[in-house]
């Protein structure tokens, strides 16, 4: 088996100097100067301490130094040299190397950043190639990372064995870092990557509900497309959970922007506010209608890839009209925690403030808190 | 040899066996049935007695096994299988696998039951229907509630029927179409959320707060003139009793909902507190799973319906009455009834077995059954919270009922084993584990219910091969990804049971799918 193997060495140090990220060669540099030390590789090497025995015959590929290729060598992994990256890495040597990885034929990319570094990946790779992300940035927001290092060097080892096989699409997303260093959280949803769904493989199948996500996406789409009324106006955020609603319905919608349905036809794509505002003077109140989904494991519903929804939008919508739907599995991945809206709004944001329906399968729902 | 390492040197039997059609040879038979009797010329004239509607063309397609060969076939089977009878049977939480005695089955398989028709007079059936009528007085006491009926052949067809009397309920009303929605815990068994649908209902699920308790304030904010009843079960699957229960009935009832409690599992309850006293409106008990009778894998068994006077004309037909003219008899003069909710009237050698594990305890046994189960449950529970990787579910809260969901979370992030690989290394032992049934919430689940049939050595037992197996996970991870070894069926791919292009679970479906993709064995 062939592996692609990188680590963006410069990530997560911009945090420990309260920089809020990396992004960016003058943020390194005042990074540098504030006095901050590498960190990616010691937490790379947690994971590959997790799966180095499980590499076995496979052949990784990765970026000589310390993109990687010292790392495995380290661990008796058999490891090919990519290229020679420059003295300081920057996001078009990870570009570089997925290229490469993908040109090679690899199986699986292992990488370990933070979210720009997922963006970077995400870029080249899309969700052609399972991916595991080994979190070692200061932004961690994109689902394809695990929430630790070991536990993505495990992940990693049981798919080197042939025991991960099912995937699902995981976010990537990334808040801008200049907005939030003046505090201002602008989030964007740059798309999905396949990651091994490790939750999946784990669960006991005795009554059969424990279907892939897929299957359960698909029966949420098709009762929420049942639920949809004549002559009301949807709006249909971003997300993989409701582009399969779109997909469902037969309209060529996007994935990551807002589009809007009426009667089953497509009146609006990848919709910017003021298109949004224009729509929805057209329909009586009552008929205007928004469904959204849950983004990322934070559980924003609002404020996260659809700052399109602004609050003068969600202010046009009744309540009641706003769906949220989301598969039990994303439901399950948010146990004991709240839905989180974030529409820039503080006033409005409390006012949405509550509990929530979150619609989940055919004629099910479940209650969920907004904080 | 001390019981660890007599349990380690288990190894299960593997006779190979093939599929009963398998072994067919056409023309051998087990039995020779007789002829037609001396009324009857011959057997092509009694044939040829019937209407021709009701010959069939083809002969069905039945294995053909002589008697040696069939007893053989079944024995390797049963020596394949797991069991209460064979295994510390305490690791299926939520089931309720406790010891069925075997008197019962003698009076249950009695002839005098066995022989009976369904169709047979009233006037000729008094004895089973006086059994039936008296298993309804015992859970008057026991559950606090008037009317019975023992037609549901499950759990989940109990569920089926109280759902089915909330719609006969608001039909009668004129609601029907305006209470469509039903409101459940995300704790309470998966039935309570998923037959309603099947009844065309809209369900809501509450989700617990972080006491484990059904969020009050969500369930507040979820009832509406919609709501038609909730459906809440109680201890739920993580072994806790909602001690505000009585709040959300109060709740509910304000706004006119009916309340429907899921008693299935009972265990822990008995004598110590009732349906009644928590003020719901009907429940449902499983007779074979807190009352004695063997689960039936699937049936047949009964879930018991339990509804208060006032529900009386929405109850399934027939009720089973008695009046000192008619005797025991089956009344089906209920013109709102929720109809049949099965054919015939119920599986009685279950409600035989129930009724007579019901009278040889008395009240004060069964109080003693649930003490029993509490005390099992609890001082499992400290056993199995003293090995290294383990927890439990909602930690804050430590007394549990009859059962309790545990959590191998610290286990997987240490050592990368989790619940599915402790499930295989228990096969090598000789016992049974399950990871729980949804949601799957809890971080790598599993359920122990030790209920009172087991004694503080088996429980002893059980938990010491849950330690040996969390120790192998720390120290020899070799080992556990090869368990199991001392098991027959080893490294499963999941995939054919999730699939249904894939699984077969007949002859028929087998052959369709299959024929020519394996070699045969």
């Amino acid at each position: 088996m062939k592996v692609g193997f990188l680590i963006n060495p410069v990530a997560g140090m911009g945090g420990k100097v309260a920089l809020k990220g990396t992004d960016g060669e003058d943020i390194l540099r005042r990074a540098l100067e504030l006095g901050a030390e590498p960190a990616a590789g010691a937490r790379a090497e947690e994971a590959v301490k997790a799966f180095a025995e499980s590499a076995g015959d496979c052949l990784f590929y990765s970026p000589s130094g310390a993109m990687g290729a010292d790392l495995l060598k380290k661990y008796g992994i058999r490891t090919e040299p990519l290229f020679e990256p420059s003295a300081h890495t920057t996001s078009a040597d990870t570009k570089r190397a997925a290229k490469m990885m993908l040109d090679r034929g690899v199986a699986l990319i292992v990488f370990a950043g933070g979210d720009g570094t997922a963006r970077d990946v995400c870029a080249i790779v899309g969700e052609s190639v399972p991916v595991v992300g080994i979190p070692a940035g200061v932004k961690i927001h994109s689902a394809v990372y695990a929430k630790r290092p070991g536990a993505a060097g495990i992940l990693v080892g049981r798919f080197l064995r042939g025991l991960a096989k099912r995937f699902a699409s995981a976010e990537v997303v990334d808040i801008d870092e200049e907005a939030f260093r003046d505090d201002v959280v602008r989030a964007r949803l740059y798309g999905y990557m396949k990651a091994p769904d490790d939750r999946e493989f784990m669960q006991d199948r005795k009554t059969g509900s424990g279907g892939a996500a897929a299957e359960e996406a698909a029966e949420l789409a098709a009762y929420v497309a049942g639920c949809m009324e004549p002559g009301t106006l949807y709006l249909v955020g971003s997300g993989s959970t409701t582009m399969r609603l779109l997909e469902r319905l037969e309209v060529d919608g996007t994935l990551l922007g807002v589009d809007a349905v009426m009667d089953g036809r497509l009146v609006g794509w990848d919709l910017t506010e003021a298109e949004i505002k224009k729509l929805l003077a057209g329909v009586e109140r009552e008929r205007r209608a928004l469904i959204v989904t849950v983004i990322g494991g934070q559980g924003h519903i609002f404020g996260r890839g659809n700052q399109q929804l602004s609050p003068d939008v969600i202010r046009m919508i009744p309540k009641k009209n706003i769906t949220v739907i989301a598969t039990p599995a994303k439901m399950a991945q948010l146990f004991g925690k709240s839905l989180i809206v974030d529409t820039g709004d503080s006033s409005l944001d409390e006012e949405l403030q509550g509990y929530i329906p979150v619609v989940t399968g055919r004629a099910r729902k479940m209650m969920v808190r907004i904080s | 040899m001390n019981n660890l390492e007599r349990m380690k040197r288990f190894h299960q039997a593997k006779w190979n066996e093939p599929i009963i059609y398998e072994i067919s040879e056409p023309g051998a038979r087990a039995v020779l049935v007789p002829g037609p009797c001396c009324e009857c010329t011959s057997a092509e004239e009694a044939v040829a007695s019937l209407p021709s509607a009701m010959l069939r063309k083809e002969s069905p397609k039945l294995p053909e096994v002589a008697q040696l060969q069939l007893v053989r076939h079944y024995n390797h089977l049963s020596q394949e299988n797991i069991g209460v009878d064979g295994n510390i049977d305490i690791g299926q939480g939520t089931c309720t696998m406790k010891y069925n005695p075997k008197v019962n089955e003698r009076l249950a398989g009695d002839a005098k039951l066995s022989e009976m028709h369904p169709l047979q007079p009233e006037g000729t059936a008094q004895g089973i229907l006086e059994l039936f009528y008296r298993t309804g007085e015992l859970f008057k006491e026991i559950s606090g509630l008037d009317v019975f009926s023992v037609q549901p052949g499950g759990g989940s067809h109990g569920v089926l029927a109280l759902a089915s009397i909330v719609r006969a309920y608001w039909r009668d009303m004129g609601e029907e179409n305006k209470r469509d929605e039903i409101i459940t815990t995300l704790f309470s068994h998966p039935a309570d959320c998923a037959v309603p649908i099947v009844k065309g209902y809209k369900v809501t699920i509450i989700q617990p707060d972080a006491e484990g308790y059904p969020d009050i304030e969500a369930f507040k904010a979820a009832v509406s003139e919609r709501t038609a009843a909730i459906f809440f079960t109680n201890p739920e699957d993580t072994g806790i009793f909602n001690v505000r229960i009585k709040e959300f009935t109060r709740i509910a009832h304000e706004r006119g909902i009916l309340c429907c409690y899921d008693q299935a599992n009972a265990n822990g309850l008995l004598g110590v507190t009732r349906t009644v006293e928590a003020d719901f409106d009907m429940s449902f008990f499983n007779l074979h799973k807190t009352f004695g009778a063997p689960h039936g894998c699937g049936g047949p068994a009964t879930g018991m319906v339990a509804a208060k006077k006032e529900l009386r004309p929405y109850m399934p037909v027939p009720l089973v009455e008695h009046s000192p003219e008619k005797g025991y008899y089956l009344d089906f003069d209920l013109p709102k009834s929720c109809g049949k909710i099965k054919s015939f009237w119920g599986v009685a050698p279950v409600v035989v077995k129930a009724y007579s594990w019901i009278m040889s305890l008395g009240a004060e046994g069964l109080r003693e059954v649930s003490r029993v189960a509490v005390l099992n449950n609890n001082y499992c529970m400290k056993k199995i919270l003293a090995i290294r990787g383990a927890s439990i579910s909602f930690p804050n809260h430590r007394p549990r009922v009859e059962q309790a969901r545990y959590s191998w979370q610290k286990l997987k992030e240490d050592t990368g084993f989790g619940t599915a690989d402790v499930q295989r290394c228990v096969a090598d032992f000789g016992t049974h584990y399950w990871s729980s049934h949804e949601p799957w919430v809890i971080p790598e689940p599993f359920t122990i219910e030790p209920s009172e049939s087991y004694s503080k050595q088996d429980i002893d037992d059980y938990t010491a091969v849950l330690a040996e197996i969390a120790r192998m996970c720390y120290e020899e991870p070799e080992a556990v990804r090869r368990a199991p070894v001392n098991s027959t069926v080893h490294h499963i791919d999941h995939d054919y049971f999730d699939d249904p292009a894939k699984y077969a679970i007949t002859w028929r479906a087998y052959n369709k799918k299959y024929k020519g993709y394996f070699e045969p064995r």
